[in-house]
């Protein structure tokens, strides 16, 4: 039964990913041995892969590497460990728990994503359990942060429609919980769950909606609430875009087959925007996930993983036969999409009043990264913060931190301490930095070629003379970096954008819009700083001079003709 | 010792004759010399200058001489026993043993542990060659015999001559205290010294070779007065059939430095350097288990604020040895004498240099515990600092110290897996005492000040109780938390090399994983090749609880007894005061539990066990 849904793989034999997950029983793996092996701080690969579905996966201090080798010693291995916080709300208490797990098993520091949730690094494979059973123990979850499975499902966190934020972002964990996968696995390695033997089960029964072997490839969806598309909805497989009317919502189009990730010099791989198909009413929006999760499921290329996301069988098999194949499987037609419009992806920093009364903070964090530096105590700030929050903590889809629902009352006492702590709205930063997003590459990412967050603000210090030269300190433009072409801080919406290639070196892309809603394009390969300073140099002038009216730099740099415009991932590489 | 007018029956010149001539006499010479004198004494009249050539270039003359004296016959056989735990005094008696072959004594040579006691009845002459270790304990091998010795069931010995060598180090409080403790134990059982104990500090020739030479002419006088001088003139044989090397521990080999590097991960709290050093060129092998000696230099700093304090000179000429070879006070305080041990003969000797009456308070009867106290932890800088004026010059000064001892450690590599290679694995002893930054000698000399390319004066210590299983086939469990891995790692190459077959059971720890995981890539790759069959670890300040190696044996002890049933040899390395003692506890309680034995049968097991061999340690 269970190996009926292993679909006949498209050009070719599955990966050897496809095998490893058909072998894991539900992914157990070797787990439980190969995590006690005291030998080793690491994972063999087989059961690193199956890690990742918990939530976890093996990484070393890259910094380290080549000395330890020379010491005789196995690389640092770590883990990171990423929690599913469906739209990125976490209670303080919550807070407090990963404030002291960050400092008693992690590197002493948490990172913010850019899928709105909490990552650790720096935690030795026995440590993960505990780490893992606090975190659950708060009524958190790390099961599917990661691996081929639907990832934590974001959603726009608002600071002004509060009662929209609420009731869009139940919806979003309506999704993100019916997604979940539903094997025992994970609470028999890390919960002390009771064994149970899911070989025996039927496929089906066990995970009725992933089947033996999950998805080919992850999946991302978010929820955006328009004007505001900080989500980047078009980013995302499946993308839900709030109609709102009369201050109402009536339900969502829908957005399906966006994506970032591609490989350097593979034409093949692209990112891609999300194609908006319909609209529908909120409580069907549950199994249109479903359904679109399971299409990709039997439809997914299983034998290059490069090929296998979403973006990539939709763009094979045609829009329209995605819909049609959707609609005949929910037994129900999508509606016309409703009229909607973005304005930007950015966030609003600073205090914000929400419909309901209550007082929001969006405050800036510097690449998601939550840490104390001398003359800059944002941990414990966040930290004594939360010890006397009543409202929420929102992680926004830009790294940054809203300290949410703040009573009247409270909200002196929060100013207090974020004056206290020197925590800032980044009213003070240029207007570059605060719209700027980077990955955490190096030195625990095995995937980059070049350094992302430690290297970008150093980059903007460089960039900020010139932008204070040209008068467009407070002008917004997107700048996103990242330390592969993977697509972790979605590069390919920036309306400047770096991948690394190598040490030192970024392929620099540029003329996406503004409100994430057009491609950028490759416009120099492979250069250093110096090259890049002076590349960007001339045409930022120029913007300056020469932009039209509440003209963003993605589509200057478009009518000034430095790149042509993508509007779809297929002329990425044209 | 230096000959004086007060401690000698020489007149002043004689003193200074003696004393200029006795240091550059090699060991062979002093034999000689002592027979020479002895059978001057022995043969009638005066020789003269003609007979004592004549002594020399006639032999069986002399023998003959010998032979017809009235003095009725004492025995030939001579029984040397030794008890040693890093070979050196295996070394020795086995030395000694040739030498008295030599003289035409029947010696029957054994470590102390296979000695059968009931046979030391018959014994006439007795020669014991024995270290001591830690807190005044005798050495592994010889702790059998001492025990019988003072049990009830030892015998009356009426007719026993005996002489006891003992090694030790000034520096520790229980000095040479198993040597006194055989010296005394056999003298109450009736035993009469033949000649009397000699006391050995790190810097043993001179002494030994004393020891020798009073133990042969005392042999040869209970053989009817007789000597044979002249045969001990004869070269003695090579120390060693297995090493064929011109350089030993009095001729050390300069060798070159291959790399340096510090196994300890950043972030860790401690430093343990990775040596490789070249032998090529020395002719010098080893066998696992060995030790190699480094002499060290002392820390520069140190030296230049002896100096200072003293208001020396650093360049004045002084004599850097007791064979009055000379060099610069500097040079003579960086690489020949001892600086950061304070021994009770170097506190006496330094009073008779100052008139502080702190020093002589403290030397004064009754203020040993006060003495002890201040000695720990101080060095040559705390003493020239606590006890001035000094009423000496540098060369005067300089008498007082002893020489700078080498530093052994365990050898980490097969020498038939690097050919020319010796690695080992030191880890740096720094810390703070008194106020001020401590440094260890030699690891520091070598963490800080030796590079890739320089080279330091090395010799092979052969340690014959620390060996690998003649029968490869043989299951081996190794026990060496920290540094004491070193010689594991020796074990395990050398089985890789040899193709063994043996089954391999590693018990490491450290304090942390990810940083003092010694060798962790070694191990692992060992462990894939099946070199090492199980490798259990004990990192002991990862968890709140803290684990060492002897949890980890009873944690395994059914597999671990079931190993010992199949032959299993059991090796020891690394610290002796906590480590070995519970490690030993463990596996009592493992042999106790799994066998089903008695407390009493537990210890008999491991010391059955030890007598097999098959239960050996290496601790310092």
């Amino acid at each position: 039964m269970a190996k009926e849904q292993m679909v006949k793989p498209i050009g070719g034999p599955p990966s050897e990913v496809e095998h490893i997950k058909i072998e894991s029983n539900y992914l157990r793996g070797a787990l439980v041995e190969t995590l006690k092996n005291p030998i080793t701080g690491g994972l063999p690969e087989d059961d690193n892969r199956l890690l990742k579905f918990h939530g976890s996966y093996m990484q070393d201090d890259r910094d380290l590497r080549n000395e330890r080798e020379r010491q005789k010693l196995e690389p640092a291995y770590q883990f990171m460990l990423r929690v599913v916080l469906p739209s990125g709300v976490a209670t303080s208490q919550q807070w407090l728990a990963m404030d002291g797990l960050a400092h008693k098993y992690g590197n002493g520091t948490l990172r913010l994503t850019t899928r709105q949730t909490f990552q650790m690094h720096g935690i030795l494979k026995w440590n993960l359990k505990p780490t893992l059973k606090k975190i659950n123990a708060e009524l958190m979850t790390t099961l599917a942060a990661c691996g081929d499975v639907n990832r934590n499902v974001m959603c726009s966190p608002n600071p002004f429609q509060s009662d929209l934020h609420g009731e869009v972002s139940h919806w979003a964990r309506q999704v993100n919980d019916h997604l979940a996968p539903r094997t025992r696995a994970y609470h028999e390695i890390w919960l002390d769950g009771e064994k149970v033997v899911d070989g025996q089960q039927d496929g089906a029964e066990v995970e009725p909606i992933y089947g033996p072997v999950y998805l080919p490839r992850k999946f991302k969806i978010g929820f955006a609430i328009p004007p505001y598309n900080d989500v980047d909805v078009f980013s995302q497989d499946i993308g839900y875009i709030a109609v709102i009317e009369d201050g109402k919502l009536k339900g969502f189009n829908i957005s399906v087959g966006g994506g970032m990730g591609m490989s350097h010099g593979d034409t093949a791989t692209y990112p891609q925007l999300g194609k908006v198909i319909g609209f529908c009413p909120p409580e069907r929006i549950v199994a249109l996930a479903e359904k679109t999760v399971m299409i990709q499921r039997d439809y997914g290329n299983r034998s290059v993983r490069k090929n296998a996301r979403f973006k990539y069988t939709i763009d094979r098999h045609g829009i329209e036969w995605f819909k049609s194949e959707l609609q005949n499987r929910l037994g129900w037609q999508l509606e016309d999409v409703r009229p909607y419009q973005f304005v930007n992806n950015g966030d609003r920093y600073g205090w914000l009043k929400g419909s309901n009364g209550k007082w929001n903070l969006t405050v800036y964090i510097q690449s998601g990264r939550i840490d104390d530096q001398e003359g800059y105590p944002l941990m414990t700030g966040l930290r004594e913060i939360a010890k006397v929050h009543t409202g929420d903590f929102r992680i926004t889809p830009n790294q940054n931190l809203i300290i949410g629902n703040v009573t009247s009352q409270k909200k002196r006492k929060i100013t207090e301490l974020v004056e206290q702590y020197g925590l800032t709205d980044g009213a003070h930063h240029s207007a570059l930095r605060r719209s700027s997003l980077s990955c955490v590459s190096l030195p625990t990412c095995g995937l980059a070629m070049a350094e992302a967050e430690r290297y970008l603000p150093t980059l903007i210090d460089k960039l900020e003379p010139i932008i204070n030269e040209a008068g467009l300190r407070d002008q917004e433009i997107n700048i996103r970096m990242t330390g592969c072409p993977n697509g972790c801080a979605r590069p390919a919406l920036g309306e400047i954008s770096f991948i690394g290639k190598a040490l030192g070196k970024y392929n620099m892309y540029m003329g996406a819009g503004h409100a994430g809603d057009r491609l950028n394009k490759l416009y120099r390969e492979n250069i250093d700083e110096t090259e890049i300073l002076d590349t960007l140099r001339p045409i930022i002038n120029q913007y300056a001079k020469e932009r039209d009216s509440g003209e963003h730099f993605g589509d200057f740099v478009i009518r000034a003709g430095y790149v042509k415009a993508v509007h779809d991932g297929q002329e990425f590489h044209n | 010792m230096q000959l004086q007018v007060t401690n000698s029956p020489f007149n002043q010149e004689q003193v200074e004759l003696l004393n200029r001539l006795l240091p550059t006499l090699t060991e062979s010479q002093q034999v000689w010399l002592t027979g020479y004198m002895f059978a001057r004494q022995a043969v009638a009249g005066t020789p003269s200058a003609e007979a004592v050539v004549q002594a020399i270039s006639e032999t069986p003359n002399l023998e003959e001489m010998v032979s017809v004296s009235h003095v009725p016959a004492a025995s030939r056989e001579v029984t040397i026993l030794f008890g040693s735990q890093t070979g050196n005094c295996q070394r020795l008696a086995t030395g000694m043993a040739r030498k008295l072959e030599e003289q035409g004594m029947h010696v029957t040579l054994a470590a102390m542990n296979k000695y059968k006691t009931n046979g030391l009845k018959k014994v006439e002459n007795l020669l014991l060659v024995v270290s001591t270790h830690g807190e005044g304990e005798p050495p592994d091998n010889a702790r059998a015999l001492h025990e019988f010795l003072y049990s009830k069931r030892a015998p009356q010995f009426d007719n026993l001559f005996f002489s006891v060598l003992a090694l030790g180090d000034t520096s520790y409080e229980f000095f040479c205290q198993t040597g006194k403790d055989f010296d005394q134990r056999l003298e109450e059982l009736g035993g009469k010294r033949l000649s009397p104990r000699v006391d050995c500090d790190l810097d043993y020739d001179e002494p030994v070779a004393q020891w020798s030479a009073r133990v042969i002419s005392a042999l040869n006088e209970r053989l009817n007065g007789g000597s044979t001088a002249a045969a001990a003139v004869q070269a003695p044989a090579p120390e060693s059939s297995a090493v064929q090397s011109a350089y030993s521990r009095t001729n050390p080999f300069k060798a070159e430095v291959l790399e340096n590097l510090n196994l300890n991960g950043r972030g860790s709290d401690r430093e343990t350097r990775h040596l490789e050093l070249s032998l090529e060129g020395s002719d010098l092998q080893y066998e696992p288990g060995d030790s190699l000696g480094i002499y060290p230099e002392n820390h520069p700093e140190l030296v230049d604020a002896i100096i200072h304090e003293l208001n020396f000179n650093p360049e004045e000429i002084v004599p850097v040895n007791k064979n009055n070879e000379q060099g610069s006070l500097r040079d003579a305080l960086l690489k020949h004498y001892e600086i950061t041990a304070l021994t009770k003969p170097l506190l006496t000797q330094a009073a008779e240099l100052t008139a502080n009456p702190a020093l002589h308070e403290l030397l004064a009867p009754g203020n040993e515990q006060a003495l002890k106290e201040y000695a720990s932890g101080r060095d040559l800088l705390d003493l020239v600092q606590d006890f001035g004026p000094w009423q000496a010059d540098a060369s005067r000064f300089v008498t007082i110290l002893r020489k700078l001892p080498a530093r052994l450690y365990s050898i980490a590599s097969s020498f038939k897996a690097n050919e020319d290679e010796v690695h080992l694995t030191i880890r740096a002893v720094r810390y703070e005492a008194h106020g001020r930054d401590r440094y260890g000698v030699c690891s520091i000399h070598c963490a800080d000040r030796i590079q890739p390319g320089d080279s330091l004066p090395i010799y092979i210590q052969q340690n014959p109780n620390f060996k690998l299983p003649s029968n490869s086939d043989a299951p081996i469990i190794m026990i060496g938390p920290g540094t004491g891995v070193a010689p594991f790692r020796s074990f395990l190459e050398e089985r890789e090399e040899l193709g063994a077959e043996g089954k391999s059971w590693l018990f490491y720890g450290d304090r942390h994983f990810v940083t003092d995981f010694l060798y962790q890539t070694d191990w692992q790759r060992m462990l894939k090749d099946g070199v090492l069959t199980k490798l259990d670890v004990a990192f002991s300040r990862d968890t709140q609880e803290k684990v060492y190696v002897q949890q980890r044996v009873l944690e395994n002890s059914k597999e671990l007894y079931a190993w010992l049933q199949e032959g299993a040899h059991v090796y020891i390395c690394g610290d002796e005061k906590h480590m070995a003692h519970d490690v030993h506890s463990a596996l009592l309680t493992v042999i106790q539990q799994e066998g089903s034995l008695s407390a009493e049968e537990a210890a008999a097991y491991l010391n059955d066990m030890q007598e097999q061999q098959r239960y050996q340690r290496d601790v310092y």
